[in-house]
């Protein structure tokens, strides 16, 4: 084995003796293993690659057995997890491919590239599947956003990153939400998700076919970029992670306009055999993916490989974290035809490699070989860990809370108004109109909603999306937070008017070598799987973020679901916002005292404590079940899902679109306080033309579920009582003033 | 009537333009690319929205030296019709086909949002089937479309009845001066605008207020050219 000497690189021996391979965060078990599987000691190449391949990021080596648990198949599912992105069919040879991925690590060092390297990643994803990206989406997690200059310029930049990615690629950022809480504060979160379109008949996968077959290089060259980005986004960040600045990509999308544009149009022609995009781990995870998918071996001549500096080592080409390439294999008779297409869209392209038998990744360097692993071992032999598992005591210790046990809250127009100012419940728009999600002409129902819904091109058919999650709940309660998650990305999708079909997630942790971290993702993997169970959404894809840790400790257990349903015809299209006075007000469900980890709890009584709202996964199916019947029925004039801040802000925010009011009435033996805060489950808030208001009611009925008439819009104020006593009463101006100027209002002083 | 919509490297709003004459018109409409060399088979060009090689000097500044500009150059010479959108109009100023330049918004933040806009000058090729004084909704979505000219400029638009467009008083998204929003040239067959009449052509999305632009100008080059249409 050759090993390049350089005055930098270690010798196989040295990295032995000094245990320089801890400083990739391989353990000294794994080392002994590599060292098994190559018959002899890695040299510094190796034991980088081997160090990516084997890290969190890749192998889930911490999540894969709880990953085992989620259902993965499914009448419509045509690919789930494994490769690119999953993919589901949407009926007349279509189907929607879509993934949410993580950039929290890069993001809370460098906020702009970060976030807007993670929407050019997921990007890549969705095409490299062979399907036309339509649709981005976010999920984004700060610190509190009052006082702290560090949290509202990581806010500020992210938004402004994932804006500068986005609208330049030309793809509509549709949806998304945004949180703010303290655990967050030195960890935020940047979770991006990409929604596309493809036939059936064009579904590419990333394997290298064909042995002999050439491997190509698309996309710029190669830098010293983004070095062991996988690796650092598989440890705590600390201090220092400052000085890993060098660890974040810079985004080029007008790159990746071009690259995404000629892939297609290379996929379309059906040049392209297997491809896969360079994402974490570069270079070394497409290759050794792509090969071991396709039980096969590659050869990379390293000298081939389009470089941005000079004297680049192996090492650093296979490590690079470069943005915007792709790798891909075709038959060598359509090279003529490939190289004609990249080079009208003016994109570098080169021939890196070639498919071999021998099962191996062989590079090579200066005629001489300088690493050669099996590609097995690097995929998928990198031993899985069970944690230890332990019931946090803070979990023992919330269980006695009453969560209803507070004083009597009096001015219910006022507590409306600290919730609807709060920044988690607050308008978004300061965030969402500076995406442009209007671009290609299909975004029906824009930013703001329940979900976003895109039309299907030339048909009468629409997708609606949303990412949802609640790290407060998860961390009262992972398992319940877990179906929570799942269920009310669900009922979004319900309420504007489609059939959910499918997730991808993102699982945000701690540390998964705290035993309570570890318990945590147990029990929100359990009741996520569950709840996609019950629900009928299988998971086609994800990413699992570890390590989300500062100096305060691990972030709140944060897994977000991405979601996207099927609108079977542009009619059944429902938004939130009441649409006419006179409208009948129904409220469906059944409202408990739950006020754990609620809005109200967190802004108004400055805690997060207690239970969350328990969930009765049956019941939130026939709920949802019946609710999309009334939809398609055309009885139901708006639809939005109770979430944070309860009925109260459902109310407000449903007065918001239109400038509608409404007068409404709730019977209860709650206090007012507790029932018009609550975050009761399986709740949705609807009203209907007055004729057709009977009908609703019947049907629901009908269908098992308990729903009540509250009132009806009209006027201009928003009149709440309880149980014919005034709670709430304010013009709806007024309120939604509060609500929209708040997050300009905070990030001006 | 044909229509072409030329295709640079990073234009987005291609696919939308093309959609809009299609749905609005019924009219034939090419995609043309950057390095075209001939536009002699089209009525009118629409230089559309996006980011032309990045936008990472000024916006338009790379794309003014694209081999098609020559070709659009003569198409305005000739008096056929050229509507420059978003990134278009960013073009047609750099390129000198329309005056003034287009800054950075105000707060230097992207915006993407409804406008309402008053129709001033209703005397264009795109625009005569709005009433002058009119408002109407068509949306933005740009961080650069801040129009600026000099105060000599600037009178001399005015008086001469170029300025097409103006966002609705005290609703200026982004300082441009004397709230513009689009501009044409003397001869008026030129117009460039910021906000995006092709996103505006169906209920579904909203507004239908864009449509007009497109039914305006196919109703003037019927005009010019009555008899051989209608015969």
């Amino acid at each position: 084995m050759a090993q390049q000497l350089t005055a930098k690189e270690p010798t196989a021996e040295q990295i032995a003796e000094l245990k320089i391979y801890r400083e990739f965060g391989v353990s000294d078990s794994e080392y002994e293993l590599i060292c098994k599987y190559l018959g002899r000691k890695p040299n510094y190449t190796e034991i980088g690659v081997f160090s990516v391949m084997w890290s969190e990021h890749c192998a889930y080596k911490n999540s894969k057995p709880l990953l085992k648990k989620f259902p993965v198949s499914g009448p419509r599912v045509l690919m789930g997890p494994g490769e690119g992105a999953g993919i589901v069919d949407i009926g007349d040879n279509q189907a929607v491919v879509f993934k949410i991925e993580s950039h929290n690590h890069p993001s809370a060092v460098e906020p702009y590239q970060g976030a807007a390297t993670g929407v050019g990643g997921i990007i890549r994803d969705i095409f490299s599947m062979g399907a036309r990206p339509i649709a981005l989406l976010n999920s984004l997690r700060f610190g509190r956003l009052e006082g702290n200059p560090r949290v509202k310029y990581l806010f500020e930049n992210v938004v402004a990153g994932i804006a500068g990615y986005g609208n330049c690629v030309g793809i509509p950022t549709v949806g998304g939400e945004v949180m703010f809480d303290e655990s967050y504060e030195g960890n935020p979160l940047v979770n991006a998700m990409c929604v596309g379109l493809i036939d059936h008949d064009k579904i590419q996968r990333g394997v290298a076919k064909g042995v002999g077959n050439p491997v190509f290089y698309v996309g710029p060259a190669t830098g010293r970029d983004g070095i062991h980005g996988a690796t650092f986004a598989s440890v705590e960040l600390t201090g220092e992670s400052e000085e890993k600045r060098s660890a974040v990509q810079v985004g080029d999308p007008f790159m990746e306009k071009l690259v995404m544009e000629a892939c297609l149009e290379a996929i379309n022609a059906g040049l392209i055999l297997g491809i896969q995009d360079m994402g974490a781990a570069g270079l070394t995870c497409s290759s050794s993916e792509m090969a071991a998918k396709a039980g096969n071996g590659l050869e990379l001549y390293l000298d081939e490989v389009p470089q941005r500096e000079e004297g680049m080592t192996p090492y650093e080409m296979m490590l690079s974290e470069s943005q915007e390439r792709m790798l891909f294999v075709i038959d060598p008779a359509n090279e003529e035809k490939v190289r004609d297409i990249f080079a009208r869209w003016g994109v570098p392209c080169a021939k890196v490699g070639r498919v071999t038998d021998d099962g191996r990744l062989k590079l090579y360097h200066r005629g001489e070989v300088v690493a050669d692993m099996p590609v097995k071992a690097l995929v998928d032999d990198c031993p899985v860990y069970r944690q230890r598992s332990e019931e946090p005591a803070y979990y023992r210790a919330f269980a006695s809370v009453d969560t209803t046990a507070f004083e009597e809250i009096k001015d219910l127009t006022g507590a409306l108004k600290k919730v609807l100012a709060s920044p988690n419940v607050a308008s978004k728009e300061w965030v969402y109109s500076q995406y442009d999600y209007m671009v290609r002409t299909n975004t029906v129902v824009r930013p703001g909603s329940d979900a976003a819904v895109v039309q299907v091109p030339g048909t009468r058919k629409a997708l609606a999306m949303t990412t949802d999650g609640n790290g407060r709940y998860c961390w009262l309660d992972p398992e319940i937070g877990g179906k929570i998650a799942v269920a009310e990305a669900a009922r979004n999708i319900v309420c504007s008017g489609a059939e959910p079909l499918a997730i991808t997630d993102n699982l945000n942790f701690g540390s998964p070598e705290k035993p309570e971290v570890y318990w945590q993702l147990e029990k929100a993997t359990d009741g996520m799987a569950e709840a996609c169970r019950v629900l009928g959404t299988p998971v086609i894809g994800g990413n699992v973020s570890l390590y989300n840790e500062s100096e305060k400790g691990a972030i709140h257990p944060t897994p977000v679901i991405g979601m996207v349903g099927l609108v079977t015809d542009l009619d059944h299209i429902t938004t939130q916002e009441f649409k006419a006075e006179g409208d009948v007000i129904v409220l469906v469900g059944e409202t408990y005292g739950e006020l754990g980890g609620s809005e109200l709890q967190y802004a108004v009584l400055g805690k997060t404590e207690g239970r969350p709202p328990k969930i009765d996964l049956a019941l939130e199916k026939r709920v949802q079940d019946a609710v999309l019947e009334a939809i398609r029925r055309g009885l139901v004039a708006s639809a939005h899902d109770l979430s944070e801040g309860g009925l109260a802000v459902a109310l407000a925010e449903s007065c918001f679109g239109r400038g509608l009011g409404a007068a409404v009435n709730v019977e209860t033996s709650l206090r007012p306080d507790v029932a018009l805060f609550s975050e009761s489950q399986s709740r949705i808030l609807l009203s209907a033309r007055p004729e057709k208001a009977d009908a609703l009611v019947v049907l629901l009925r009908e269908r098992g579920v308990v729903c009540s008439v509250l009132g009806r819009v009209g006027g201009t104020d928003l009149v709440v009582k309880v149980n014919g006593r005034e709670g709430i009463a304010a013009p709806v101006e007024e309120l939604r003033k509060v609500w929209k100027e708040a997050i300009p209002c905070l990030l001006k002083n | 009537m044909r229509f072409a919509v030329i295709v640079f490297p990073g234009s987005n709003c291609d696919i939308d333009c093309y959609k809009a004459v299609r749905e609005t018109i019924g009219q034939p409409v090419d995609y043309v690319w950057h390095t075209a060399t001939d536009l002699s088979a089209y009525d009118a060009i629409i230089l559309p929205g996006g980011f032309s090689y990045g936008d990472y000097l000024r916006c338009g500044a790379i794309a003014r030296f694209a081999p098609v500009m020559d070709e659009v150059r003569r198409a305005a010479e000739e008096g056929r019709y050229v509507l420059g959108i978003c990134n278009g109009f960013q073009i047609l100023t750099e390129a000198g086909l329309l005056p003034g330049a287009l800054l950075r918004n105000r707060d230097l933040k992207f915006h993407c949002h409804s406008t309402l806009l008053e129709v001033v000058n209703n005397e264009t090729p795109f625009t005569r089937e709005y009433a002058k004084g009119e408002i109407i909704d068509i949306p933005i979505a740009h961080g650069e479309g801040n129009y600026y000219c000099d105060e000599e400029t600037l009178a001399r638009l005015e008086a001469n009845g170029q300025v097409v467009f103006r966002y609705k008083k005290g609703e200026n998204p982004n300082g441009s001066v004397n709230d513009i929003a689009g501009v044409c040239n003397e001869r008026r067959n030129v117009v460039g605008m910021m906000p995006h009449p092709e996103r505006a052509v169906s209920e579904l999305l909203g507004s239908v207020d864009g449509r007009r632009m497109f039914t305006s100008v196919l109703s003037a080059w019927r005009e010019r050219h009555g008899a051989a249409v209608n015969g």
